[in-house]
């Protein structure tokens, strides 16, 4: 008869009880772990960086800004080109081999860079600003080729714009059409704090959805510096860290550790998965270890390596000294 | 009924005392003979153990618990006030460390639990599906604490979410599951996951209680596995 | 508590000291729960069918 199928009598048979009481257990461990947690909160509290924003961002380093906000209305941004969820570009699609999944969800989160973060919050922001309306209809009037001329030799100009000390930029002259008010306009929205709330709302007043502010701010050059301070970024383990000397999510160790090794992280790859696919690579390789630990008490050789290294017999020391005491011997007791 | 001081008049129209027992018929009488059959009360609150219990590597299950409890209290009086609140209150704040550091205490002695039950070989007769119930629970937890890393509303949030939105899009989650849209991460972090994950550890115990703590590797006196 | 934390470089391995001092005393928690005599209620009398 299996062992996990007798009932309980017969599975204790021999087995010496000795008196517990499981209530007193529980309470002395929910005061000593709520004793432990007070002191650590009292002591070291907890971390609590404040947000960036797009007004924080604009006014730390406006040319970011304007670099970030001219390459979304040229389409030429990561997210602007990313694909699904949000878009049907190209560029951070994922598979491995015949694997779609990205491509075969397809967009549920719409973004159109150059509308959703651009056009649309200036358009909102019209009201009483002739130039800025002016300098809309000439933008959207012309054709996409000389859209694309003026933005060019806007995004070059930047490269070597000036920064004056009450914060605004003096960009070298050059065609650049409409887009000069526009990215100014921009500018000045974002730091009054306007961007924030425009690129929060839409047609309804009620707002939880952050999406369009923060692929926005994802897709600039501030926010990732300041993570690459705190070594919040992939390839320094940043999955696993926390801002200041918090501990961070440790038990993403082993996730994260796959991002930092080839074949995750090299350009050739190895059995379809490279720098190309890492993210997908990595969640699939995560899910089949997760599978493999679920599955333990049915794999031979993992469910026999406890036997393999016995730290059991540390655990169970005492009780193995009364067996041997006792003189007890491996019969069958039916 | 030996009482001889007075006499006993007996009504001989009485019926006998029976003992007792469960004949009852129907749906609630099959489930409540399977429940005391599976989890009688004795079981449910024993007050005897095996004596191999006698290892500290076997508190590191309930003081879990206890983290897991402290978490869930902490995590009540935050959501009670608004997720804005500890940003601006210093007593907020206090709150949220304690939620902080339950996490903290909550995974290490969760994995801790795992470790002990993996030396010991906790599965064996019969007890898979307890520790496949708690493989699941520890990977509704790492979810569970993903929600909640997002909706903190710091910069940490903000980071987190903008660099997971990539994992998450390669596998097609990406527009089920927006880790960008604090409304749906909220609802998931203070209600869905833990439910899911008070439901499973509940379960879990009831899995250890009706079996009884596991005999140890080799033990002389055990039935053949 | 907010300034940016030391990290320890070992290989391609890259950990805070706050989470390499967690995982630390979990291995020595781990390691004392083995090691450390726990109350007993020694055998007295006759065994518990």
């Amino acid at each position: 008869m299996k062992a996990s199928k007798v009932d309980k009598q017969t599975y204790y048979r021999g087995v010496r009880m000795i008196p517990y009481d499981l209530l007193k257990e529980v309470t002395i461990a929910m005061v000593a772990v709520l004793g432990v947690v007070l002191i650590l909160s009292a002591v070291l509290s907890s971390p609590d960086v404040p947000s960036v924003t797009l007004q924080t961002w604009s006014k730390a380093n406006p040319i970011d800004f304007l670099t970030t906000a001219s390459g979304e209305l040229s389409g030429s941004t990561v997210v602007a080109g990313y694909g699904p969820p949000y878009n049907s570009g190209t560029g951070s699609v994922q598979s491995w081999g015949p694997l779609e999944p990205q491509q075969w969800a397809g967009v549920h989160v719409p973004i159109d860079a150059p509308n959703d973060f651009v056009l649309q919050p200036l358009t909102q922001a019209t009201a009483g600003d002739a130039e800025l309306a002016a300098a809309l209809t000439a933008y959207q009037a012309a054709p996409s080729d000389q859209q694309q001329k003026w933005l060019t030799s806007y995004t070059t100009a930047l490269g070597t714009a000036t920064l004056a000390s009450d914060g605004t930029v003096t960009v070298p002259s050059g065609d650049f059409g409409p887009v000069t008010v526009l990215m100014n306009r921009m500018l000045t929205l974002a730091r009054s704090g306007g961007l924030d709330a425009l690129l929060l709302t839409s047609d309804h007043f009620y707002q939880t959805d952050f999406s369009r502010a923060l692929l926005f701010l994802d897709d600039g050059g501030y926010i990732a510096d300041l993570a690459t301070q705190q070594k919040l970024i992939g390839s320094d383990w940043g999955v696993m860290n926390e801002t200041g000397r918090y501990p961070g999510s440790a038990w993403l160790w082993l996730y994260t550790m796959w991002y930092q090794i080839p074949p995750f992280n090299s350009s050739t790859g190895f059995l379809g998965i490279s720098a190309a696919n890492t993210d997908l690579a990595v969640v699939g390789v995560m899910l089949l270890l997760t599978a493999l630990l679920f599955l333990v008490p049915f794999i031979p050789g993992l469910r026999d390596i406890p036997r393999w290294i016995p730290i059991h017999k540390l655990i169970w020391r005492r009780h193995y000294a009364e067996m041997r005491r006792t003189g007890a011997t491996n019969t069958m007791q039916q | 009924m030996s009482d001889e001081r007075a006499p006993v008049t007996i009504d001989p129209s009485a019926p006998a005392a029976q003992p007792v027992v469960d004949d009852a018929t129907g749906w609630t009488a099959s489930v409540r003979r399977r429940v005391e059959k599976t989890l009688p009360i004795t079981e449910l609150l024993p007050t005897k153990q095996p004596a191999y219990i006698g290892s500290w590597v076997y508190v590191f299950g309930v003081v879990t618990i206890a983290a897991l409890f402290w978490l869930v209290i902490s995590g009540v009086v935050l959501a009670f006030f608004g997720s804005a609140w500890w940003h601006v209150s210093s007593v907020g704040h206090f709150f949220n460390s304690i939620h902080f550091w339950s996490v903290q205490m909550f995974f290490i002695f969760m994995v801790l639990h795992l470790w002990g039950q993996f030396w010991g070989a906790g599965w064996r007769d019969g007890r898979a599906k307890t520790w496949m119930v708690g493989v699941v629970i520890f990977s509704i937890s790492v979810g569970t604490a993903f929600t909640g890393y997002v909706v903190q509303q710091n910069f940490d949030s903000q980071w987190i979410a903008i660099n997971a939105k990539d994992a998450i899009n390669s596998t097609g989650f990406g527009g089920l599951f927006n880790a960008l849209n604090f409304g749906q991460m909220y609802g998931l972090h203070v209600m869905l996951f833990p439910i899911g994950v008070t439901l499973l550890v509940v379960l879990h115990i009831i899995q250890v209680r009706a079996k009884g703590v596991v005999r140890p590797i080799d033990d002389p006196f055990q039935v053949t596995p | 508590m907010d300034a940016p934390a030391p990290y320890i470089h070992w290989g391609f391995i890259l950990i805070s000291l706050p989470n390499f001092v967690l995982i630390c005393v979990m291995v020595l928690l781990f390691v004392l729960a083995l090691v450390a005599p726990f109350p007993s209620h020694g055998p007295k009398g006759p065994r518990d069918e």
